[in-house]
């Protein structure tokens, strides 16, 4: 890890999600009043988070087989409702003991 | 300090503990990816300490771990955060019209959804030392996850850190889950946004385009085309 690289990076990461927050609070006192741009807000998290972990996921252990079987135990953990946590304990250890089986 | 200071920042106090608790297992395993994907223990929990945010510094640690460029990374983790655009703008109504620049500064640091969530459920206006009582917990519960998930992680042995590349994904599908669950127009955004992120991948023709560069028009075109078919109706 070049720490200068991730350094730089943190902060540029810091910058640009202060940005956002402090802006409406010290000068941008407006509403929103577009639908159309809240909804994209809103629904913006969702797109980038499922951008991001698929197909990704299948590459994340080094093996498919056991990022596969990671990806299933997350994906029922996650449907009955646990919390980040677990879901991310679960997928971790299922991958581990996959990974003793083949 | 006169009583009325201490009395509100007690509240803000008292209000912020369940967020802090709430973050501490969070931040731990974000502590336990960081570290595991090769970041050191200090600069996760910098990471946590200067962001103080899930999504984005998620995202944008990966892109790290992955060696990202500077733009790819800076992108990204803005287009996550824009949102707080919307829950910075509907909180600077209720603040104290008195409040200053600097703390007003201060103030914007600390809008994360939780907070943000518990401020507007309070009756009135919004004071300076609630607020900082309110974020002051969230904070250090933040930090202090991080920081333990990372030391833990340094003294794990080498054959949990493969499987724990997993780990991050896994919040991402604990994240996305629960809500697509409750929402068809989620599903069909995460649908489309990974239909787009495949498609550039695995098409030759679009090799010249760098991960994050996917991950942004995956999410432009997503959430662009949901925000047209299901526009929302209420705030947030």
């Amino acid at each position: 890890m070049n720490i200068k690289y991730a350094f730089i990076a943190v902060i540029l990461m810091a910058v640009v999600t202060y940005i956002p927050r402090v802006l409406p609070i010290v000068i941008f006192r407006k509403e929103i009043k577009s639908k159309y741009i809240k909804s994209f807000l809103k629904y913006v998290p969702f797109a980038v988070l499922g951008a991001l972990t698929f197909p990704d996921i299948l590459y994340s252990t080094g093996d498919m087989t056991t990022a596969i079987c990671g990806t299933v135990a997350a994906i029922i953990l996650a449907y009955r409702g646990k919390s980040l946590t677990v879901v991310a304990l679960g997928a971790i250890c299922t991958v581990f003991a996959a990974g003793l089986i083949f | 300090m006169n009583s009325k200071w201490r009395k509100d920042f007690t509240y803000g106090l008292k209000r912020g503990l369940p967020i802090a608790l709430g973050y501490v297992p969070v931040s731990f395993t974000f502590g336990l990816m960081a570290v595991s994907g090769g970041i050191p223990v200090w600069m996760a929990v910098f990471i946590s300490l200067s962001n103080l945010t899930s999504a984005g510094q998620f995202a944008g640690t990966n892109l790290i771990i992955n060696g990202a460029g500077f733009l790819e990374i800076t992108l990204t983790t803005f287009i996550i955060n824009i949102r707080y655009l919307l829950m910075s703008l509907s909180m600077t109504q209720r603040l104290d019209q008195k409040m200053n620049l600097p703390k007003r500064l201060l103030i914007g640091y600390g809008v994360t959804d939780e907070i943000f969530t518990v401020a507007s459920m309070e009756q009135g206006t919004l004071t300076f030392p609630y607020l900082t009582g309110l974020i002051l917990g969230p904070v250090l519960g933040w930090t202090s996850g991080t920081a333990l998930g990372a030391v833990i992680c340094s003294t794990l042995p080498e054959s949990l850190s493969s499987a724990m590349g997993i780990a991050l994904y896994g919040m991402f599908i604990a994240i996305i889950l629960p809500a697509a669950r409750k929402s068809k127009p989620v599903i069909i955004i995460i649908a489309i946004s990974v239909v787009v992120v495949c498609i550039l991948k695995y098409i030759p023709l679009f090799n010249f385009i760098s991960s994050g560069f996917r991950i942004i028009i995956a999410t432009i075109i997503g959430a662009g085309i949901g925000a047209l078919l299901f526009p929302v109706e209420e705030n947030i």
